[in-house]
């Protein structure tokens, strides 16, 4: 983790820092603490500011996220507020419509949340275990690519997987897209693509 | 994206054709309203609609969809007709000079060596006259007649005014005040910025509609330059890096290809990747193509891969089509030949074409999985939800699993932008329920597919038992590992070009360290440089900007090597020097390139030594031909779209575009102008983002509800009335949505006749927040792009009426 200046914090001390310096200069005595006190803390200031990009189009404005949660044991952290990040060269704090929203794509009501499972001929999805849709899944593609595995075409070799299908995703890191890339193309799948088209 | 965002604001004009960057990327289109504000740009728009972009726009000029290349076409000849063109420019820095091979020809449509059985040409004769010294032959007065300058003047030749409008339905005037005021940038001083999108890609010859706006930025000396380039407005925050990091069937990351079956082994492989320079002394810079693949197979297999075994050659699989890409493989999934797909973060349900086809060819396989972070259609696709997905859940034997991922708020990493920036974020809260990443869920099933062959053996496992796999946590690599190996690392001590060795076990500072001898390994050559020993640039936040440039070149990183402005030395004359002091990139200052961005180019290659500025091409130059390099032609011309309201005009005897793909089932369920009257397009709205912010509450209210946008005269044909609902249908399928009647789509008057077109968003379906609608994929046809496979979503046919509310809608 990189460290970040928070913007809030600064405010925050400039602020205190105010009530404790320049006020006092002027003479106004006794009514400093009663003044500081009166002044409801911002509550963004509480939170923690964690630097990320906005996930939908391709100008990746940055955004500031914040969330409650101090990281400390027990303390579950939340996103709670979206903003442009007024760092950013491109978007210079500015979202648009869709960025502007972005709490409401990470809270949505219909995020998945457990492994589901459909099985055959059934007209319902059946929450299921991590181990039990990997185990499945892992059998699945390994019987597939040892029954209809092409190693020669003729004389040639051509070590070819072509009857499972594999799509990557359009807002997955390049991190990501390399483990998907390196362990597909590792199994010799050819069906492979992404949303460059769409 | 040549450029990058910030850098629009140089722009003396621009223009926005085949997008709408007002709406569908907003906060980029805000340099554009800085060139309007402070740089004094005029702002062409070129659209079917009258879109938020247009009502900003200096000119606005209304377009029949699926004409781009008529109108393009008619753009160039307009500039050499009227002697517009950047002179040294195009004689220094283009092929215009360059002399075609005897044989070449273009005749009633179709260039030499087409066969129609096959869709297909014989490439043969698209080449360049080589003479006897070996190189290509040029011509520098561009008055041979074979010569691309003279061929290009004949090619467009027929794109007068009056064939524009007739084809496209443009004004004329209108058309020539677009013409006259993109030909004030031939000055060297003024440059355009040509913004584009999935309006371009979307047609059966979207990478043709790309090349004719090359041909007219060349012409102007407009690439290379502050404020003018091509600028692809990507549609999704990482399909940029999608694509550098090669998911593709056809593609090994940084745009190394995947063998075919007809390159038996390695040496005939790179046999046919010499790229060898085709004038004397050309960079030709893909000459460095075995280091890179080496690198990569090293990368993907480490001590497995070695000289004596061809770099593992083998274990890489071996091309029978020219790709695998998803329209042919749901073509074989209908087909009954697949039996599973794995699918990331992707609702191709409601994304690829004929919807009727994608949800027979779910329904044959036997396993689907779906990793997301969102309930999708296409985890859903038998489930029944009424009209809206009319299926039986008892005949649908697929096994489905829906696997829950984090996403960008609950991971860290790197995106690339259109800029092609890399910018790393970080993880801000703890995901909900079970998620979890990608990379985990990937790691996680291919250590179990490991171990399966690692147990039982099975078809040749040794590409997988071998794969590099040196993570701290073997089911959870980090993504700083993974990072690590994109950017590329030494297996054995090298030297670098200043002679200085590394040792062994270090991050390389760039793509230059590395070798074809097997002592470097790198994932994507393109990316290197993005995590080197200093530790990782995508996470710089210094957004200092030397020269007010709109370069900040210290903030995250671009590939390659940093490099802001792409083909940056074109902004130079030969000499070296700025074509403009007020666009000043870089210059030659006597010993290096120096300035503001990286130099494009050998940092100490004289002027006088004459390497072209385009190093990645044999020729060194732009080319206004591409040779062989494009499966349809190497000059653009005028097809119409596979569904289309008219003829083609010029070549009546040609339907659709010759080399584009199509299968042949496909081409069954092609309707006819007759039955299907009006030219329907798709789009975006700026409330929402493809189908994933129907699942965000605000956007969901902002645009509750699927609509279809049409003109105020169709409305009145029809007796259609605003609000009311409509049927729309197609050969293909049919929806229905609320009509919205509309002054921004009017007829367009064709070769005499009016053309209806109809707008069909593409946001609503039957899972999320909204209510529940179509996607215009249930309309589409499949046709595929000649080059990219890309399906034709921005022109075909419909027709529409008045009808009924869906069961249970409010009328």
């Amino acid at each position: 983790m990189n460290v970040q200046v928070s913007r809030r914090g600064l405010l925050k001390g400039l602020g205190a820092g105010l009530a404790g310096g320049s006020m006092g200069a002027l003479g106004f005595g006794a009514l400093e603490p009663a003044m500081a006190a009166s002044v409801r803390p911002y509550k963004l200031a509480q939170m923690r500011e964690t630097r990320n990009t906005c996930p939908y189009c391709s100008v990746a404005c940055g955004i500031i996220l914040y969330s409650l949660g101090d990281r400390s044991k027990n303390a579950r952290s939340a996103v709670m507020h979206v903003e442009g990040d007024p760092d950013h060269p491109v978007n210079r704090g500015t979202l648009c419509p869709k960025g502007s929203s972005l709490l409401d794509f990470v809270q949505s009501e219909t995020r998945t949340k457990y492994p589901q499972y459909r099985a055959p001929g059934t007209s319902e999805f059946k929450r299921v275990s991590w181990d039990f849709a990997l185990d499945r899944i892992a059998r699945l593609m390994k019987d597939d690519r040892d029954k209809n595995f092409i190693a020669k075409n003729g004389d040639l070799t051509v070590n070819r997987w072509t009857s499972v299908g594999f799509l990557g995703a359009s807002a997955t890191t390049n991190e990501t897209a390399w483990m998907t890339y390196k362990t597909v193309r590792s199994m010799g799948a050819l069906v492979f693509d992404n949303q460059a088209r769409v | 994206m040549t450029n990058l965002w910030m850098d629009i604001k140089h722009a003396d004009v621009i223009t926005v054709m085949g997008g709408n960057a007002a709406e569908a990327h907003p906060c980029g289109f805000k340099w554009v309203v800085e060139a309007k504000a402070h740089n004094k740009a005029k702002l062409i728009v070129v659209d079917p609609r009258f879109t938020r972009t247009a009502s900003v726009a200096d000119i606005y000029c209304p377009i029949r969809q699926g004409t781009d290349i008529a109108f393009l076409s008619g753009v160039a000849k307009y500039l050499l007709d009227n002697d517009h063109i950047q002179h040294r420019y195009v004689a220094a820095y283009s092929n215009a000079g360059f002399v075609v091979k005897e044989g070449y020809t273009f005749e009633e449509g179709l260039f030499a060596g087409y066969d129609p059985e096959k869709r297909d040409y014989d490439k043969s004769t698209w080449d360049y006259e080589i003479g006897p010294d070996g190189y290509a032959v040029v011509d520098p007065t561009m008055q041979h007649p074979r010569c691309v300058m003279q061929l290009l003047k004949q090619h467009i030749a027929i794109y007068t005014p009056e064939m524009v409008s007739r084809i496209c339905g443009s004004p004329q005037d209108k058309f020539l005040e677009v013409c006259k005021t993109i030909a004030s940038t031939a000055s060297p001083d003024r440059t355009m910025a040509s913004l584009y999108a999935l309006g371009w890609t979307h047609h059966s010859k979207g990478s043709q509609n790309i090349r004719s706006m090359c041909i007219v930025q060349t012409l102007l000396g407009n690439i290379g330059m502050l404020g003018g380039g091509m600028q692809a407005l990507r549609g999704h925050s990482n399909i940029q890096g999608l694509t550098d990091v090669g998911l593709m069937s056809n593609l090994i990351p940084g745009y190394l290809s995947i063998p075919t079956e007809k390159e038996p082994d390695f040496t005939n492989y790179m046999g046919k990747r010499q790229f060898k320079p085709l004038r004397p002394g050309q960079t030709s810079y893909w000459q460095n193509y075995g280091k890179f693949f080496v690198s990569f197979q090293k990368a993907m297999w480490g001590e497995k891969a070695t000289k004596d075994n061809d770099w593992a050659y083998d274990y890489l699989p071996k091309l029978d089509v020219p790709t695998y890409d998803v329209l042919r493989g749901f073509e074989l999934a209908k087909q009954g030949k697949m039996t599973g797909y794995v699918i990331q973060g992707f609702n191709p349900l409601m994304s690829f074409p004929n919807r009727a086809k994608m949800a027979d060819a779910f329904a044959k396989m036997k396993f689907v999985v779906v990793m997301d972070p969102l309930q999708t259609e296409t985890a859903r696709f038998w489930e029944n939800h009424g009209e809206y997905n009319d299926v039986d859940p008892a005949s649908i034997q697929t096994e489905v699993f829906e696997l829950p991922t984090t996403l960008f708020a609950e991971e860290e990493g790197s995106l690339s932008n259109s800029s092609r920036w890399l910018q790393w974020h970080w993880q801000a809260q703890e995901p909900p329920g079970e998620c979890r990443s990608d990379i985990e869920i990937m790691a996680g099933l291919f250590t179990r597919i490991k171990s399966l062959y690692q147990k039982e053996g099975g078809a040749f496992a040794e590409p997988i038992v071998n794969l590099t796999w040196n993570y701290a946590t073997a089911h959870s690599p980090t993504p700083i590992e993974l990072a690590r190996e994109l950017n590329g690392y030494t297996l054995a001590p090298i030297q670098d070009s200043a002679g200085a060795t590394i040792p062994a076990g270090k991050q390389v500072d760039g793509f230059a360290q590395l070798k074809d001898d097997g002592s470097t390994a790198c994932a994507c050559w393109v990316y290197s440089g993005c995590y080197t020993e200093k530790g990782n640039t995508m996470a710089r936040r210094d957004n200092t900007d030397p020269g007010d440039k709109g370069i900040a070149p210290n903030w995250a990183f671009a590939w390659p090597a940093n490099r802001r402005v792409l083909y940056n030395r074109a902004s130079c004359d030969p000499e070296g020097k700025p074509w403009s002091e007020k666009k000043k990139l870089i210059e030659w200052n006597g010993k290096q390139w120096v300035g503001f961005d990286v130099p494009d180019f050998g940092p100490t290659s004289a002027p006088e030594a004459g390497v072209g500025p385009f190093i990645l091409n044999q020729e060194g130059v732009a080319r206004l031909w591409t040779r062989g390099l494009m499966r349809d032609g190497p000059f653009p011309t005028h097809y119409e779209p596979f569904e289309s309201p008219m003829a083609n005009i010029p070549f009546p005897k040609i339907k659709g575009a010759p080399a584009a793909r199509i299968f042949k089932s496909d081409l069954a369920d092609l309707g006819t102008a007759e039955e299907f009257p009006y030219a329907a397009t798709s789009y975006r709205l700026t409330e929402h983002f493809h189908q994933w912010t129907k699942h965000a509450r605000i956007n969901a209210m902002l645009q509750p509800e699927a609509f279809v946008e049409i003109s105020e005269q169709l409305a009145q044909e029809k007796g259609i009335v605003k609000g009311g609902w409509v049927r729309v249908w197609s050969k293909r399928g049919s929806l229905k949505a609320k009509a919205v009647v509309t002054k921004r789509i009017k007829p367009l008057m064709c070769d005499g006749k009016a053309v209806h077109v109809v707008g069909i968003p593409q946001h609503w379906g039957f899972m999320g927040l909204t209510k529940k609608g179509w996607h215009p994929n249930s309309l589409t046809p499949v046709v595929g792009d000649a080059n990219t496979e890309t399906p034709e979503f921005k022109a075909w046919l419909v027709n529409i009426e008045p009808t009924t509310p869906p069961a249970g809608a409010v009328a």
